[in-house]
């Protein structure tokens, strides 16, 4: 039985106080999905407006189009955008995960010394506001761009996103590696495996969900990020999210909330990729599956 | 006596126990180094030379040494004499033939608001002049009788220099040397690292106010139900940020879905509409629903390890419902709270996307102000003073996140 259930014998304060309650969580829930489950229907709009008009409200057919998905379509600009976005999250990606598997189960042995200390370095990309971050990296590039050109080129921006996506891919796969059962590694090498064997038959299908899990944070933080691509990009990098930027900061084209639609899908897809990865995660460590 | 425990080949047993260990530390550290080498490359170095950049200042003495030399010997008291002035001379025409004078005159008017001109227009006439020079330069700009040009020139002559952190909390050095808050007029950083600090401590407020009663329900409902709701919370976690603040101004602004809203129910009419975006309250407003999440997952791990029988047993003493949740649960989740009231803080205060796209006039923060002085007014000195206070304030907070939550509990989801 639930702890928020109400209780037969319940007075009029508390059936008061706990009809509250669930208004209120109703209100936050709302609140936390109201910019979704507003923008994907304004992005059928018919009209180039960014409100419900009547005709919508009375659920009219010829009130609905597809006509902004048209549009973001037929823009060379966006489909440039689209196509740099995915090669750089998918580049970054790639690094940030190798990167960051290696240094959590580094991180994550007991022999390891200064843990903590490396652990909140390696870990902090995340913490440093965004700006900081590129202004450094901005001010970084300037100085060794005679050797190694990075500023306004592709290795540049995929280089700075592999810096902000690693975090999330060292934090999934520590909190993955914390429930490991090191007998195994143990019994593995004890039957004759090497350390290479023991790591791709033993290891890696047991944390793999925790790494693409942390793969898809890590994709999904380069496919976001827009500050280190205003501060260090050329137009030849444009992205989504700074074309995004852009159209926000001028005047909002209602395609904008196509591409946000698209997006949202984007993130759906992910976030139930992350959560069947995580129950399974679950069950190979033999917690009861959620 | 005890015979000394020996491997099979004859090694004394401690030993080959610590040359163990020792290989075991060296591969944990060897698989964690690819990734400190890179983070150390291209995060922590470029992060310190940003913080180099806030009291570097090499351009005036690189560009005007003459003027330094003679100055280095300069009182401060009256302005300078000729000799000054013929060095003067010289260096502007050598700092115009190299085309770097629009960078000096750029640095001192950042300074003391005005020298540009008085720098690049001088060094204009100066190569056609004859000594002596100390009067030509006073009749072509009176600036150059005015002790205050003089001294802002010494005191940028060190190629480490304090005044981009001055400039930071809105301070200078006065004429005599001393520091001071400088006009009025021009004092704004203090007050946006106060509004900065403000808005974060709303919003983080906010987050808990909201998510406590939602995580307290996630919490106690079967798992069933509470992963539905779950996904409400996680949605907008994986939803791009620049979507979500699209979002907002769709729905906040005048001619927006809310305005529309209360005007068909008739709480407003259509001539007052309320301005809720491109201020203050807008950025407040999109910044909780972002941050919300953050708030969220820590109360509700940690309410999740407290057991519902403390309720129980609380009650089955006496207390009443609301007492016995006052003064039993909500102690209990104070770890929870503390872990999410800091991780909203820190993220919040380096806030820059959602303000610079809502916050209007009155909604900016100081990563705002970090971002104009490195884009379009290219003092990057000071852009990079501010940023290193931020800086500061963030590594403060994380470090007590380290040390009270531990940044390995960092849960994602």
């Amino acid at each position: 039985m639930s702890q928020i259930s109400l209780p037969d014998h319940a007075g009029p304060v508390e059936t008061i106080w706990h009809w509250l309650y669930i208004f209120i969580c109703a209100f936050v829930f709302l609140f936390l999905i109201a910019p979704i489950l507003v923008i994907v229907p304004l992005s059928f709009n018919a009209e180039p407006y960014f409100t419900f008009t009547k005709e919508m409200m009375s659920l009219k057919p010829e009130a609905f189009s597809m006509r902004w998905y048209e549009d973001f379509m037929a823009k060379e600009i966006w489909q440039r955008s689209i196509g740099n976005s995915f090669f750089i999250a998918f580049c970054s990606t790639i690094l940030a995960t190798v990167l960051g598997t290696l240094a959590a189960l580094g991180l994550s042995r007991s022999e390891m010394p200064y843990k903590g200390l490396f652990m909140g370095l390696l870990i902090s990309p995340m913490i440093v506001p965004l700006v900081i971050t590129a202004a450094g990296i901005f001010f970084f590039y300037a100085t060794v761009n005679d050797y190694i050109p990075l500023t306004g080129t592709y290795l540049g921006i995929i280089l700075a996103h592999t810096v902000l996506g690693t975090p999330f891919v060292v934090i999934t796969v520590t909190a993955t590696l914390s429930g490991f059962d090191h007998s195994l590694t143990r019994a593995g090498a004890m039957l004759g495996a090497d350390p290479t064997t023991v790591f791709f038959k033993i290891i890696m299908p047991l944390i793999l969900p925790g790494v693409i899990s942390g793969a898809l944070f890590a994709f999904v933080t380069s496919f976001d990020e827009v500050v280190v691509v205003l501060f260090v990009a050329s137009v030849e990098q444009q992205t989504i999210p700074r074309q995004m930027w852009a159209g926000i900061r001028e005047s909002i084209s209602p395609t904008i909330l196509a591409v946000a639609t698209i997006l949202i899908c984007i993130s759906i897809v992910l976030l139930a990729t992350v959560e069947l990865l995580r129950r399974r995660s679950e069950r190979l460590r033999g917690m009861s599956p959620g | 006596m005890s015979e000394l425990l020996t491997t099979v080949d004859g090694r004394p047993l401690k030993a080959a126990l610590a040359s163990a260990e020792r290989t075991k530390r060296i591969r944990a550290v060897l698989l964690v180094m690819p990734l400190f080498i890179f983070i150390f490359f291209s995060f922590l170095y470029p992060i310190a030379l940003m913080l180099y950049r806030s009291v570097e200042n090499p351009l005036i003495a690189q560009h005007m040494p003459n003027t330094v030399a003679i100055l280095e010997n300069w009182d401060g008291k009256e302005v300078p004499g000729e000799e000054a002035f013929a060095a003067l001379a010289k260096d502007l025409v050598t700092a115009r033939e190299a085309r770097e004078i629009g960078k000096v005159a750029t640095r001192l008017n950042f300074e003391t608001p005005g020298l540009r001109s008085v720098i690049t227009g001088s060094a204009r006439s100066a190569g056609k002049w004859k000594p002596p020079y100390k009067e030509k330069f006073i009749d072509r700009r009176k600036e150059w009788g005015d002790l205050t040009t003089w001294v802002t020139i010494k005191r940028l002559s060190p190629t480490i220099t304090s005044v981009n952190y001055l400039a930071a909390i809105d301070r200078q050095y006065n004429v005599d040397g001393e520091i001071q808050m400088i006009g009025s007029d021009y004092q704004i950083y203090v007050d946006l690292f106060m509004r900065t600090m403000w808005m974060s401590i709303v919003v983080t407020v906010s987050c808990l106010v909201l998510g406590f009663p939602i995580a307290y329900m996630l919490a106690s409902l079967p798992l069933r139900h509470s992963n539905l709701l779950m996904i409400l919370v996680l949605l907008p976690f994986w939803t791009s940020l620049l979507v979500r603040t699209t979002s907002w101004i769709v729905l906040l602004q005048t001619q927006g879905v809310l305005n529309d809203l209360m005007v068909w129910t008739g709480i407003i009419n259509d001539a007052q509409r309320i301005q809720l975006i491109f201020n203050a309250q807008g950025t407040v407003i999109a910044m909780t629903q972002i941050l919300l999440p953050f708030m969220v997952l820590p109360l509700y791990s940690v309410m999740k390890t407290i057991p519902p029988s403390y309720l129980r047993a609380a009650e089955s003493l006496g207390a009443h419902r609301f007492l016995a949740f006052w003064r039993v649960y909500v102690p209990n989740t104070l770890p929870g709270v503390g872990a999410g009231c800091l991780l909203v803080f820190i993220l919040a205060i380096g806030y820059y996307i959602t303000p610079a796209l809502v916050g209007g006039q009155d909604g900016q923060m100081i990563s705002n102000m970090i971002a104009f002085h490195m884009q379009k007014s290219l003092n990057w000195g000071l852009a990079a003073a501010l940023g290193g206070i931020l800086l500061g304030g963030v590594v403060i907070l994380y470090w007590l996140y380290n040390k009270l939550v531990g940044i390995d509990r960092l849960k994602l989801g």
